[in-house]
């Protein structure tokens, strides 16, 4: 094996060498260059097309550009040596200003070496935020940044009080409420979390893209499901069915039976998506945002149930090792989050009809509809899986297994099929936390990774594999984000969820309701 | 589309600069996950130091780029103690959590609004390389090497000084891991509780470990602002990290060479999919995806690469099957 490896690079490389070919790649062969892309300063994902830039050599102009859709621009140089870049001012669009800095009024010089293809960074800001006492367009800034992010979809709820005059004890009581709802957001995401870790001691890395999932996918249904989303839905459909087959009559039906019942729903899933899609645009349809949530926690739960069966299941009974299968659920995270780039778009977006709500005054806080909607959901879907896991019999398995596997498989639970629920209900939750997450902020393919950060800090507070630990520490972790803002910028709230749970591990490492045990 | 001349590009880059600073990296994540049997999924974080060691010295302070070096290497240290304190007692999946996420609040804090008279915020820093170029012994404008492998003479400098470091970090590894040091470190991946009983100090061994391994990722970090010349803080996201471990896992965990020949074809595979990817399109054979789609597909095949690797031969091309079945307690 090694050797033939050896032999064919030894070819490879061989004939790379005595090939004389058109010289080397493009990269290199142009010369000397300056080159960039400016983008827009309150969705730094978007360019900014048409701004016009001249490169001169002492008077004489050398080449010019102008920006294109993505805002990139290239000018080609003849050779090394200084030369002097403007910035067309009359071209940048009116809200914006060319950020003073390493450009002076319009105006840099750079140095460009041989063979250098140099990238020169022009950087724009709001009009308002040059002159620094525009409020209202500042906090739009920062709230466009992706760090901030959270900041962001309070734009109702929140910038009327730091904007300015109410006092801090106003402002305390707003942002605890807003850090009740997002803790309440991740409590929502963070149990299927726990209980994944409890019931397999696996910490599943693609949990956040399960959330993301869920936000995309009441955002398609809820924006009009096309040729698209009778594809997904059917491709769902007959993966789900399959799963419920299995899961269901395991012990009823013949194997064979059983075997190609499965095979027959999935390939007529794929069958019948096949054919939706052919037909497209032309069985169009809508429903409103709550219906279009209802069809993404069934999708999320789906998502997880597949994944427990066709992936983690068969993995385990491989025997394969915990550190493993950690790095197989990276993947899996990578895969996932890549395909919904793809399917669904970079762009960032929000559910239709729910941005701009009158604020409901209530005592001294102010709150948009859509937050206490929000807030209700969160708190009777939280109440419900904690009666679930209390008293139905399936939550009692529950935790059960998450308690002690082998005891539990011992005392006659059927541990596989538990686990399949587990992640069902997981995929399930995070789905819904996905849709309540959009529409407090915004949809994109990213949000679910910067959720996970979060999710982590709450089951670690809360007690890794304890589902009422994931409720307490996801309340936790997002009231100190949100109060964090008070005396620190909000680009650093996820450093404090980090330092709590990084403090946490330091004094009780079980966490806040974990059962003590020997580590290390 | 010209296969001939996408498997040339895949060569070229197999041995270019940047597949050079990866293999560094990778080889302080063997370090970690090889050896040792640390989960560090924040390999990026301290390459991300670094870089920005390098990139605040020598933009804002106007240091050299030698007080840029050990200020990047210092920074590494502070983050694998800060990491390594409250995690490395614990059971591994805690340090893999902490690293994660602490990579990418670091990202976070380095692009941010307040961080900006330092870091640049989202845009960076530039103008890194003035003083590693004034060493350069080759001439910038001459191309060296032969017939589609050639380089610059900037980059030739680079690429050399970077894979001189692979070499000596390759060495210095192999030298650490056949010392009494490097038995006690092997036996911690086998057995914790065993290496415990023989009275070592296993927190002591680990951490020593993890700051090692960081220390060789952000020296790769350096030399990557070295590289550019330039920096932004978008380009140390996590999937850097998922990157250096496909390296790893491809190449061979656990094995002084594994790194190095997984980096070479980690960026072959990565620049020939690339290629293929961009000729189909040309060809028009691709009629859903348009441009951006190609980079994320090739993201989703980085991770498929990942899956298919760790179930099937989870040794990697040069890797013992047996070591790496590893367990977490």
């Amino acid at each position: 094996m090694r050797t033939r490896l050896v032999t064919v690079l030894l070819a490879l490389i061989t004939a790379i060498l005595v090939i004389p070919g058109p010289v080397a790649a493009a990269d290199e062969q142009g010369g000397e260059a300056l080159h960039g892309q400016i983008l827009n300063p309150e969705n730094r994902d978007q360019g900014v097309e048409g701004i016009g830039i001249t490169v001169y050599d002492g008077e004489d102009e050398i080449g010019a550009a102008e920006t294109d859709s993505d805002g990139m621009w290239e000018v080609e140089l003849p050779e090394p040596g200084t030369y002097r870049v403007v910035v067309d001012q009359e071209s940048v669009p009116s809200e914006y200003v060319v950020r003073e800095g390493i450009i002076v009024d319009g105006e840099t010089e750079v140095e460009v070496e041989a063979d250098d293809r140099r990238p020169l960074i022009v950087a724009l800001e709001g009009a308002g935020a040059a002159e620094g006492g525009d409020a209202s367009e500042s906090p739009s800034e920062d709230t466009a940044d992706d760090s901030g992010g959270e900041a962001g979809g309070e734009d109702g709820a929140v910038a009327p009080t730091t904007g300015g005059g109410s006092s801090f004890g106003a402002q305390f009581l707003q942002l605890t409420v807003s850090g009740i709802l997002f803790g309440l957001v991740i409590a929502i995401s963070a149990i299927g979390l726990s209980l994944i870790f409890g019931t397999t001691k696996m910490i599943n890395f693609a949990h956040g893209d399960m959330v993301t999932f869920g936000a995309m996918v009441a955002l398609l249904f809820s924006t009009g499901a096309a040729g698209l989303g009778n594809s997904l839905l059917a491709i769902f459909a007959g993966i789900g069915i399959a799963v419920l087959i299995g899961g269901l009559l395991e012990a009823r039906l013949p194997r064979t039976t059983l075997i190609v019942a499965q095979w027959v729903a999935i390939f007529g899933g794929i069958a019948l998506a096949t054919t939706l899609g052919v037909m497209g645009d032309s069985i169009d349809w809508q429903v409103p945002l709550w219906l279009a949530a209802a069809i993404a926690v069934v999708m999320g739960a789906v998502l997880g149930g597949t994944m427990e069966r066709y992936i983690w299941r068969p993995l385990r009974h491989r025997n394969v090792a915990l550190i493993q299968m950690f790095i197989v659920s990276i993947g899996l995270a990578l895969i996932l989050r890549h395909v919904i780039l793809v399917i669904f778009g970079a762009g960032r977006n929000r559910y239709a009809g729910y941005q701009i709500q009158e604020l409901v005054q209530l005592g001294p806080v102010a709150m948009a509809p859509r937050d206490l909607v929000i807030m209700g959901v969160a708190v009777a879907v939280l109440v419900a899986v904690a009666c679930l896991l209390q008293f139905t019999r399936i939550g009692k398995a529950m935790r059960a297994v998450s308690d002690n596997r082998d005891l539990a498989e011992s005392s006659g639970i059927d541990v596989d099929r538990v686990t399949l629920y587990v992640w069902g209900l997981g995929g399930g939750l995070a789905a819904l936390g996905g849709v309540l997450y959009g529409l407090n902020q915004v949809v994109e393919y990213e949000m679910g990774f910067r959720l996970l950060l979060l999710m982590f800090a709450a089951v670690i507070l809360g007690g890794l594999g304890t589902a009422y630990g994931a409720m307490v520490g996801g309340l936790a972790v997002g009231l100190v984000a949100m109060l964090s803002t008070l005396w620190f910028p909000s680009q650093l709230m996820q450093a404090w969820a980090l330092a709590l749970m990084i403090l946490m591990l330091l004094v009780r490492p079980q966490g806040l309701l974990g059962r003590r045990e020997r580590v290390g | 589309m010209d296969i001939l001349s996408i498997l040339a590009e895949s060569t070229r880059s197999a041995f270019g600069p940047i597949a050079a600073i990866y293999a560094l990296a990778a080889i302080g994540l063997n370090i970690h996950f090889g050896y040792t049997g640390l989960l560090n999924f924040g390999q990026v974080g301290f390459m991300l130091v670094g870089a920005y060691g390098v990139g605040i010295s020598v933009a804002v302070f106007d240091l050299p780029l030698a007080a840029g070096f050990g200020v990047g290497l210092l920074c590494a240290l502070v983050l694998a103690l800060l990491l390594g304190i409250p995690t490395l007692r614990l059971r591994a999946d805690y340090l893999s959590i902490t690293t994660i996420a602490a990579a990418e609040v670091i990202r976070l804090v380095y692009r941010a609004g307040f961080a900006e008279p330092l870091t640049g915020g989202a845009f960076g820093l530039q103008n890194l390389s003035a003083d590693f170029r004034t060493l350069n012994p080759f001439d910038a404008g001459e191309r060296y090497g032969f017939g589609l492998l050639a380089y610059n003479g900037n980059h030739l400098w680079v690429l050399v000084v970077t894979w001189g470091l692979v070499a000596v970090m390759a060495g210095l590894t192999w030298l650490l891991m056949h010392s009494p040091w490097g038995r006690v470190i092997k036996g911690i991946r086998e057995d914790e509780d065993a290496v415990r009983s023989l009275g070592k100090n296993v927190f002591a061994y680990k951490m020593q470990a993890l700051v090692l391994g960081g220390l060789i990722g952000s020296l790769a970090g350096c030399m990557l602002a070295v590289y550019q010349a330039s920096i932004q803080p978008d380009q140390f996201k996590p999937q850097v990290t998922f990157f250096l471990w496909v390296i790893l896992l491809l190449g061979g965990a656990g094995r002084v060479f594994g790194p190095v020949l997984g980096a070479m074809a980690f960026w072959f595979l990565m620049t020939f999919t690339d290629g293929v990817l961009q000729g189909m399109g040309a060809l028009g054979w691709l009629p859903f995806l348009d441009g951006p789609d190609y980079g994320a597909i090739q993201l989703a095949f980085a991770g498929l690469m990942l899956v298919v690797l760790i179930v099937f031969r989870p040794q990697g091309l040069i890797g013992d099957r047996k070591e790496m079945l590893v367990n977490v307690k």
